[in-house]
């Protein structure tokens, strides 16, 4: 059995400089905001981050961009970030929007040691400009490659030590693909317990996905309920 | 748009949703048909963010902190839900198992085009899952204000605004009328009640063929 339990501070230390990270969550559920706040805290410069959304201001990769620790968004929508739109407007960061299923289809890719994938999905849309099109079976198709990270970081309503994982509710979203995609993958859990405690039938993202395991030590006020 | 006009609108569109069919509603309007929908018809509502079965919104004091629908509303789950990720979400999406999405429109042709991700320069949050839906659902519907604030007719002979997808929609409901997309162009086939067809036809920057017979809603 192999143990992946780990310090959050150990864990995130090793991204460096540079790195590309995914961070799983689709608003608030699934946004590993504890995570997050270490990274932060690291302070790794000129990332790539890739995540379905930008957060909303004062929360989770809104930390990371106004302690300007971010060179380039990969995501689908970032409308609830105002900070996040000014700063793309104004040029301090680069923002690449994909089509929501094909960005989750590109991290799969990438998780499966695929090559890329074929689509028309957004063909006659301006999202198509200067990307490879070929002809396959007589369809125009856009050649859309994997998105391959350096680490991800996840959020788990409940992990093993061994790393085997399960998400509640909406918070699943881009998670298992996230891990999927990246080298090296950190799952926060709400709930840490002891390899065997979870169905084998139930596992949401499988162990061998899984490189360190966090215990979140507190739920920060980014977890709860927004009240609009 | 009068609160009166938005109900008979609501009240009007609500009549897509049919018995048994699978469908996802677009963020704002669209949602709100879900109050609407016939009585008697079971529908099962699709989320992008990997929900089907997707249950009424419920308030801050009962929500679950893990369960939203795409817009970030707090919903609560029904006997048979289901939760999965954003790969299956959108593989069930592009394979055509949706029947319907009711999508809003900052613009929509007369040959079905529809522009309602981005005004370049103002608005520009990114895409979402919009294209997969407007360009995979078999059926499209948009539900939409007849004119913007501006008094600008949204139904145009041609788009101006980045397109969503090309020729991907049906039927156009809007606060003044009921219109169709056809090969060659829009059927007018209902107006609300007050108008005459007239009032549609000024206030629409598109040609618009007129049906043989024109029912009020």
């Amino acid at each position: 059995m192999i143990i992946k339990q780990s310090d959050v501070r150990e864990a995130i230390a090793r991204i460096p400089d540079g790195a590309t990270v995914c961070v799983g969550g689709f608003g608030v559920p699934g946004t590993p905001f504890y995570l997050l706040q270490e990274l932060v805290r690291h302070g790794a410069k000129d990332l790539t981050i890739v995540k379905n959304d930008a957060n909303e201001r004062g929360m989770g990769v809104d930390h990371l961009l106004k302690n300007g620790q971010v060179k380039k968004l990969i995501v689908t929508h970032i409308g609830l970030n105002a900070n996040a739109i000014r700063m793309m407007n104004e040029a301090e960061i680069e923002v690449e929007f994909n089509p929501q299923g094909i960005l989750a289809e590109k991290l799969r890719a990438a998780g499966a040691g695929l090559q890329g994938i074929l689509t028309d999905v957004g063909i006659d849309t301006t999202l198509a400009e200067g990307k490879t099109i070929i002809t396959y079976d007589g369809r125009q198709c856009i050649v859309e490659p994997p998105i391959k990270a350096d680490f991800a970081l996840i959020h788990a309503a409940i992990a093993d030590q061994t790393g085997n994982v399960r998400y509640s509710a909406t918070a699943q979203n881009f998670n298992p693909l996230m891990a999927m995609a990246a080298d090296c993958v950190i799952c926060e859990a709400e709930q840490v317990v002891e390899a065997g405690r979870l169905d084998a039938d139930l596992i949401h993202t499988p162990s061998p996905f899984v490189d360190h395991v966090v215990e979140i030590a507190e739920l920060s006020e980014e977890y709860n309920v927004i009240r609009r | 748009m009068s609160l009166d006009a938005k109900t008979r609108m609501l009240h009007r569109a609500a009549h897509e949703l049919k018995d048994g069919m699978f469908i996802n509603l677009g963020i704002g309007l669209p949602t709100q048909l879900v109050n609407y929908v016939d009585e008697g018809a079971n529908v099962c509502l699709h989320s992008e963010n990997g929900m089907s079965g997707v249950g009424p919104l419920v308030p801050y004091e009962k929500a679950d902190r893990n369960l939203i629908d795409a817009g970030g509303g707090y919903v609560s789950r029904l006997a048979g839900s289901a939760f999965f990720d954003s790969a299956l979400s959108f593989a069930m999406v592009r394979r055509g198992r949706l029947d319907l999405t009711v999508l809003g429109a900052f613009e929509v042709a007369m040959n079905g085009d529809l522009a309602n991700w981005m005004i370049p320069g103002k608005f520009t949050p990114g895409i979402g899952g919009a294209i997969e839906l407007a360009q995979k659902t078999p059926r499209v519907v948009i539900l939409t204000t007849h004119q913007d604030k501006k008094g600008q007719s949204k139904i145009v002979r041609e788009c101006s605004l980045p397109l969503t997808a090309k020729k991907c929609v049906n039927r156009i409901y809007t606060d003044m009328a009921v219109m169709d997309v056809l090969e060659d162009g829009l059927i007018l086939k209902e107006i609300a009640d007050g108008l005459s067809i007239e009032d549609v036809v000024k206030a629409t920057a598109a040609p618009l063929q007129i049906a043989d017979t024109i029912v009020h809603f």
